[in-house]
């Protein structure tokens, strides 16, 4: 099925698409993925903080039903495949973007389906600080609020950190699968040329791309990591 | 003198699920006064500290400082709490932050205090404990004793009228136990209201101006040291004693 006989003429050909049109698609994939990874936070980490202190014996005990329902909407948002959540999801676009194709209209989807995943990644690394240090907080006479962003939040930044970053390559591949829909970057120059017109070369170049990019990703974010982290 | 009770604890009952801890202490502590806790463990030593700073809410009773109620869920916890300095075992610094960042957070924080004058205060404390040159470390480049000697400034910082202690030493290896205890003595000789738990018996009869023996979640016994240590008024108390001596156990 693939064309894979490898000719001077097929490697030209390749290099005059990855020429050409490489640059703007590695620069969509980064924007999209750090765009919905910055909404995905934004909407994800104080949801995140609401599920660790909102418990029973949190900061900030918040009513059974709210909890509940806050778990409820956020396994349902996870359990959607990414696949038919992006079209699961064409109402909300259009009426944010005013369009449901396209590269900036892939990101409500990114964001839809990645916060609910970030909101869980900052409940585990919330979950992570020593609670002694919270009851310490506590016989000190700090309210809930002054808990949440004078402790917990920073004695958690490593490990805050370390799962952004596991956001961010789970969205960068979403972002790749956005290109069914439409959206811009790598994904689509994958898809359009490797799936529907067997250039194999291209689709193999696109995904070295993507490797290389959740590699930069990756190591950036676990030196980070580690540069924040003064427990060891 | 006059004799201003600081601290009055009156027939606290805690109860976790079945399983009754504290039944019925009544206990007050005057201004001034160093009050040592004593007793075989799970007796419910911490337990009480826990109740006396809102960590735990109480089955029953009361809590009273300076004649205000303390009760965990209340409006007035905070501000209750913040004349309440409590150093646990394990001392609790903030990892992620340098030691005068770790003692100098609740003031500016909590009581919003300026900058300059919380560090000015941290300043003179950690002097006083000889860490002021460790100011820009972090929790993890200190020793256990340095580290228990922070986390006594840290509670200090907020110029708390009580101090809790609860078994400060028991995470140190002996060594260091010393360096914190000398602090607290200090700190008895200035005059500060303090409530210590301990399993150091010498350091205890040395501190203290009562002793209190807990056992089985009630008050057995209440002595001046020099009593409780040689002279204990209950059976209970002696068996305790008598399980920190070696003399005559040679065969």
């Amino acid at each position: 099925m693939f064309d894979l006989n490898i000719t001077e003429e097929t490697l030209l050909e390749a290099w005059e698409i990855i020429r050409t049109q490489f640059p703007l698609a590695i620069w969509e994939t980064v924007y999209v993925t750090l765009l919905s990874t910055a909404f995905a936070i934004v909407l994800g980490l104080p949801l995140g903080v609401l599920l660790v202190v909102g418990e029973k014996d949190g900061v900030l005990p918040l009513p059974g039903w709210v909890m509940k329902v806050l778990n409820v909407v956020i396994n349902l948002l996870r359990s959607v495949p990414f696949l038919i959540l992006m079209i699961l999801v064409f109402p909300l676009t259009r009426l944010i973007v005013g369009t449901v194709v396209g590269t900036a209209a892939s990101v409500v989807p990114l964001v839809i389906a990645a916060f609910p995943f970030v909101a869980r990644l900052a409940e585990s690394s919330l979950r992570e600080v020593n609670p002694n240090l919270v009851e310490m907080a506590q016989s000190m006479g700090a309210s809930p609020l002054q808990i949440i962003v004078k402790v917990m939040i920073p004695e958690s930044v490593p490990s805050l950190i370390s799962n952004a970053t596991i956001a961010i390559t789970t969205i960068l591949g979403y972002s790749a699968m956005s290109g069914i829909i439409g959206g811009g970057g790598l994904g689509k120059i994958a898809i359009n040329y490797g799936y529907y017109r067997y250039k194999y070369l291209i689709m193999l170049a696109a995904v070295i791309l993507l490797i290389l990019l959740v590699q930069i990703f990756q190591s950036v974010g676990t030196r980070l990591a580690a540069k924040t982290d003064k427990r060891s | 003198m006059e004799e201003t009770i600081q601290l009055q604890v009156s027939g606290l009952i805690k109860k976790f699920g079945e399983d009754t801890v504290l039944n019925g202490i009544d206990l007050s502590v005057r201004q001034g006064e160093v009050v040592v806790v004593l007793g075989p463990s799970g007796c419910g030593k911490s337990t009480l500290l826990r109740c006396m700073n809102g960590l735990e809410t109480p089955t029953a009773g009361t809590i009273l400082l300076d004649g205000e109620p303390i009760s965990a869920g209340d409006r007035n916890i905070t501000r209750q709490r913040q004349k309440i300095g409590m150093v646990f075992q394990s001392y609790d610094l903030f990892p992620h932050k340098t030691i005068l960042d770790n003692v100098t957070l609740a003031p500016r924080k909590v009581l919003k205090r300026p900058k300059a004058e919380a560090e000015a205060d941290a300043q003179r404390l950690l002097e006083r404990v000889g860490l002021w040159e460790k100011r820009n470390a972090y929790p993890r480049e200190l020793s256990g004793g340095q580290k228990q000697r922070v986390a006594i400034v840290r509670a200090l910082c907020m110029n708390p009228e009580v101090m809790l202690f609860d078994e400060v030493t028991a995470a140190l290896d002996p060594e260091m136990v010393r360096e914190v205890l000398d602090v607290m003595l200090e700190l008895a000789r200035q005059g500060m209201t303090m409530v210590i738990v301990t399993h150091e018996m010498r350091f205890a009869r040395a501190i203290a101006d009562r002793v209190v023996f807990l056992d089985g979640g009630v008050i057995v016994e209440q002595s001046p040291p020099e009593i409780f240590f040689t002279n204990p008024r209950t059976q209970r108390a002696r068996d305790f004693l008598q399980t920190f001596t070696y003399e005559n156990r040679r065969p």
